[in-house]
């Protein structure tokens, strides 16, 4: 396909080499470097999927003195509902007042702005310390140093994380986004009581009062 | 011309530098977006897929292993595969299908193997849990194999906690969800 074009004999010049022009026509190269970038641009991927790691209990018995009780004062207990719906109340669902439920969203100002009120001390430390690491003031490995040093703070908050049956995965993974955007280190996923499920049953309920 | 032929190997060389190469799954799921900016180790994992309707596929990276997962497998479940759907199991990324469904899905031609309507996921329940014995012989025949569960971001709840339960009875509690990255919000 290639074609050499020979440029056009010109009269009279008698003995002189003939001129050959050497240009080959690319259009068909031009074509299989497009066919392929195509193809390589349908069968690859360029980004790389992202994980969350996740640590669970183990199931084993674990003597009772040996647990670790979440403090009620410190606790906060999520719960994910249908809809995308997200209920909290401050404590761990034992006390003898009922706690008071509020509804809320996975919205910026939604369950976030509760966290992060909660959480006010360990945030507040984590944001000096990043803007430390980026006027690279501390070195990344300092940096995770006094990270997890800040968020073993005994006063932050501990976070259940407990889900109803009508919640789907991304509720979850959103939820478990917000533990890392509020810089809370503890927090776990428990399975649900009837009491919780009762208490939401009440918030949804109109007529009944909630306490 | 020529011009424009250098771009598009230009174009060529930096797409097969950069990319990677999409590996077919028995599924396609939609992961949930996150912030976590952890990496997923490229090599020895586990992966488990969770569809929307809570049908669980898995598939490990390693072809070799994969022959000899087959092999105890088969032994568990009392079931002979021949060399031909040993090798054919080895060269399937993932997979979802019930012991007694895995040597007819093995006979099919590659192209039928991904078909809907053999997405027949593997049981996980509590009376029939071939996914727990899947595990299992996963950790068996590689110890160092880190897990990984890609869930549809629908998948309801209750079928989530079911496979978290599973890997849980089976003492795995570290493992990674796979998600996309979204970006971290901009005032913290």
């Amino acid at each position: 396909m290639a074609e050499i074009s020979t440029s056009s004999k010109e009269p009279g010049k008698k003995g002189k080499p003939k001129k050959l022009s050497t240009r080959i026509d690319f259009t068909p190269m031009c074509d299989l470097g497009f066919l392929l970038i195509t193809f390589f641009m349908l069968s690859t991927s360029m980004s790389k999927p992202q994980t969350m790691e996740l640590s669970m209990p183990s199931k084993d018995k674990v003597a009772e003195e040996e647990q670790n009780k979440v403090k009620a004062s410190t606790a906060v207990t999520i719960i994910l509902g249908a809809e995308n719906k997200v209920f909290y109340y401050f404590g761990i669902g034992t006390e003898e007042q009922e706690p008071q439920v509020i509804e809320t969203s996975f919205a910026p100002d939604g369950i976030r702005r509760v966290l992060l009120q909660r959480n006010q001390e360990v945030v507040a430390q984590m944001k000096q310390l990043k803007e430390q690491m980026t006027n690279r003031i501390i070195t990344e490995e300092e940096f995770k140093k006094k990270a997890s040093e800040i968020k073993s703070n005994k006063t932050a908050p501990v976070v259940l994380i407990k889900s109803t049956d009508e919640a789907t995965y991304e509720n979850l993974v959103d939820i478990l986004d917000e533990m890392q955007i509020c810089n809370i280190a503890r927090y776990a996923i428990v399975d649900i009581t009837d009491y919780d499920k009762g208490l939401i049953a009440k918030l949804s309920t109109p007529g009944i009062p909630n306490p | 011309m020529t011009a424009m032929t250098d771009v598009a190997f230009l174009l060529l060389t930096f797409l097969l530098l950069t990319a990677n190469f999409i590996k077919p799954e028995a599924v396609i799921v939609a992961a949930p977006s996150s912030v976590s900016e952890i990496k997923i180790p490229e090599t020895n994992i586990l992966e488990i897929l969770v569809d929307p309707e809570g049908r669980v596929f898995i598939g490990i990276d390693n072809q070799e292993k994969r022959a000899e997962l087959l092999k105890r497998f088969g032994e568990v479940y009392h079931l002979s595969f021949t060399a031909k759907e040993s090798k054919e199991f080895s060269l399937t990324n993932s997979f979802g299908v019930p012991a007694e469904k895995l040597k007819a899905f093995l006979d099919l031609p590659s192209i039928l193997r991904g078909m809907p309507e053999n997405a027949l996921g593997i049981p996980c329940d509590s009376t029939n849990n071939q996914f727990k014995e899947w595990v299992r012989l996963v950790r068996e025949v590689n110890p160092s194999i880190t897990l990984a569960i890609k869930a549809d971001r629908s998948t309801p709840y209750p079928k989530i906690k079911n496979v978290m339960n599973t890997l849980q009875s089976l003492r795995e509690n570290r493992y990674h969800l796979i998600t996309n990255l979204e970006a971290m919000p901009k005032d913290l």
